[in-house]
């Protein structure tokens, strides 16, 4: 009996590698050596990967790196760039370059936190939907769907101005806005998992529903959520920028959304003082730049649905328009 | 599914999320701690003239008397009145509407067709440099925060091209009362660079939806097969892939309307420009809520009506719905 044992379990198993390894879910380790594989050979991957770092280091150790006080008068309202003081100083005769440094904090804190709130309401709709389908799918997406058509920026305006500035209520806002593209995504990939061999398998073998989404559903989605992610960041960052720019910013915390609007609204483009101006709007573009690249570069290699180009020359592995394409 | 039960699903969905709207804005403005009456509004105010303008404004009554009360008045047109001058909101929103449409309209436009071209151009040409290079350009200029795009064409184009880079029309030509051509010619010239901005920012976005959307068409099977049949290049990117690729396109397109719309409040807010964004803007500052309800119902509803119109234009676009 117990010899006979090993082979009747492996016999499954050898069916489904005959099969096709597809049904296979790949193990975690391959999935990371993966995303170590796409930052280090694609080039748009690369420069943001080592943009986010970079960003990150400089918000973290931004006390240590910043020349001056991001509260300190040192030198003219406006007063030019100089050897001292290389990107100028702003209306309030503040170093730039400190001020830059220290905003890098708390536009990468919005971006990171309302990326996580959209990734927990939005993953969470999405597996809940993707996985019990029937009712439960119609309903959430109806939901979804509503959302979708509501214009986002108007929504937070009203929201923001309603709530009262804080740093708090802008995170919320945002990640409470931006889950439906996640739960979209998400759930178009739960649903094709669901339907794999080693999924109903387990459920064969008496997996309740939780079980089997936490064990075998969210590990072959969460590769997939991080990079969504990172392309959620973005998306925040350039929320962030927007409501600090009608004036719905916490007032308190410097971020490089609010020294665009203090530049705009203290007349830095009649004074000329395009150093007060032209810096935060790069360091913004150049973040959601980096977040974007790596983000659409992650996404194409971890998304299994992936076809091949019929017309080029060389062939090219395709990224279908997941998410946004079965709106209807 | 039959034409018509297309037609009425949709009809059904869009005055559906059109009610979720309005609801949505009754619950925002009214479910916020403190109403018109408490707080930095009436801080002077006696107890007798809070209960009185309670009273008035019928805060009195239970939230879900206020909520018929508040769709019945919205059946008759009735946005409330102004918290600044006291006026009825609705026709203060009509004026800025008509400023914003031909504005947004101009540089939508713009960024359709040329997005379309590149789009096109890149998928087609995968790999080479055109295709890297407009995904680039396409990138940069998705990444670009929209008000700091409008701030920089302020800052470098506007005084290149001798643009007006504030307001709708020149106040001095008024005066002069000018014939309706010169003033034409200067509400255009107001009105390039705003038009621009969000031109240029949804530009880079429509590239990389079309560039994506054509080349998952390029994956199918039968643009292999037109290619084995020996059909020219051309004739497979324009009558194959590029008709099948118009259907997400038009989803996508029409789905970014509410994006444009947020765009507007920032670049009108930058440009100074007396549209339904410049109001909102004021509105927030002035913590005018009416005009603030009023706006957002307004933006929200001309973004389902435009994408119900897509979906009435989806179905003339692919025949496969009434199968």
């Amino acid at each position: 009996m117990s010899a006979e044992l090993p082979a009747a379990v492996s016999q499954p198993a050898d069916l489904v590698r005959a099969g096709g390894g597809y049904d296979a879910p790949p193990p975690a380790r391959r999935t990371r050596l993966r995303v170590w594989k796409v930052i280090r050979e694609q080039p748009m991957a690369t420069f943001g990967a080592v943009v986010l770092l970079l960003v990150i280091l400089v918000a973290i150790f931004a006390p240590a790196l910043a020349p001056y006080d991001p509260r300190e008068k040192v030198g003219d309202v406006y007063q030019p760039p100089d050897s001292s003081h290389w990107l100028g100083l702003d209306d309030g005769g503040v170093d730039m370059v400190s001020l830059l440094m220290y905003g890098a904090r708390v536009s990468l804190i919005v971006g990171f936190a309302a990326a996580a709130v959209a990734m927990l309401v939005g993953g969470a709709v999405g597996v809940l939907s993707g996985y019990f389908g029937g009712k439960t799918d119609t309903v959430l997406m109806r939901i979804t769907d509503y959302f979708l058509v509501i214009p986002d920026v108007p929504l937070m305006i009203v929201v923001a101005a309603i709530w009262g500035k804080s740093l708090k209520n802008i995170i919320l806002i945002i990640g409470l806005i931006y889950w439906t593209s996640t739960a979209r995504l998400i759930r178009s990939q739960v649903k094709s998992i669901r339907e794999r061999v080693y999924v109903k398998r387990a459920r064969a073998l008496g997996a309740g529903n939780s079980r089997l989404i936490f064990k075998h559903v969210m590990p072959q989605v969460a590769p997939l959520l991080i990079a969504n992610t990172v392309l959620m960041m973005a998306i925040a960052i350039f929320a962030e920028t927007a409501l600090a720019f009608l004036g719905l910013g916490d007032p308190q915390k410097i971020s490089w959304g609010l020294l665009i609007e203090n530049a705009f609204a203290r007349q830095a483009i009649s004074l000329d003082a395009w150093w007060a101006i032209v810096p935060p709007g790069v360091c913004v573009a150049v973040l959601i730049l980096a977040c974007t690249m790596l983000g659409t570069a992650l996404e194409d290699s971890l998304n299994p649905r992936l076809r091949v180009g019929h017309l080029s020359v060389k062939r090219f592995r395709l990224r279908p328009l997941v998410g946004r394409m079965d709106a209807e | 599914m039959r034409g018509s039960d297309y037609i009425i699903k949709r009809t059904a969905f869009a005055v559906v999320t059109v009610f979720v709207a309005i609801t949505l804005n009754f619950i925002i403005f009214r479910a916020a701690p403190g109403d018109a009456v408490t707080g930095e509004r009436c801080r002077n105010c006696t107890k007798e003239f809070k209960a009185n303008l309670r009273k008035e404004l019928g805060l009195d009554k239970s939230k879900w008397e206020q909520y018929v009360i508040y769709i019945k008045q919205l059946a008759h047109g009735d946005l409330g009145y102004s918290f600044e001058d006291k006026q009825p909101v609705a026709p203060q929103l009509w004026g800025p509407l008509k400023n914003t449409l031909p504005m947004l309209a101009l540089g939508t436009a713009f960024s359709i067709v040329f997005g379309i071209l590149t789009g096109v151009i890149a998928a087609w040409r995968r790999g080479t440099f055109w295709d890297r290079s407009s995904v680039l350009v396409g990138l940069g200029f998705y990444s670009l925060p929209t008000q700091w795009l409008g701030l920089m064409l302020i800052f470098f184009v506007a005084p290149m091209l001798s643009l007006p880079s504030s307001g709708i029309s020149d106040p001095f030509l008024e005066f002069t009362d000018p014939g309706w051509w010169p003033a034409l010619i200067d509400r255009l010239k107001h009105m390039v660079l705003p038009s621009a901005t969000i031109g240029l920012v949804i530009y880079g976005e429509y590239t990389l939806i079309v560039r994506s959307a054509m080349l998952e068409t390029l994956g199918e099977d039968y643009i292999l097969t037109a290619r084995a049949k020996g059909l020219a290049t051309w004739t497979i990117v324009r009558k194959h892939a590029l008709r099948n690729s118009m259907l997400p396109i038009t989803t996508l397109i029409f789905l970014s309307l509410g994006y444009i719309v947020g765009g507007a409040i920032l670049i009108e807010s930058v440009f100074n420009y007396p549209g339904i964004g410049l109001l909102t803007y004021d509105a927030v500052f002035a913590k005018d809520y009416p005009i603030m309800q009023g706006a957002f119902l307004v933006l929200t509803v001309s973004v389902i009506f435009a994408n119900y119109v897509a979906d009435l234009l989806y179905f003339r676009l692919d025949p496969r719905i009434t199968e």
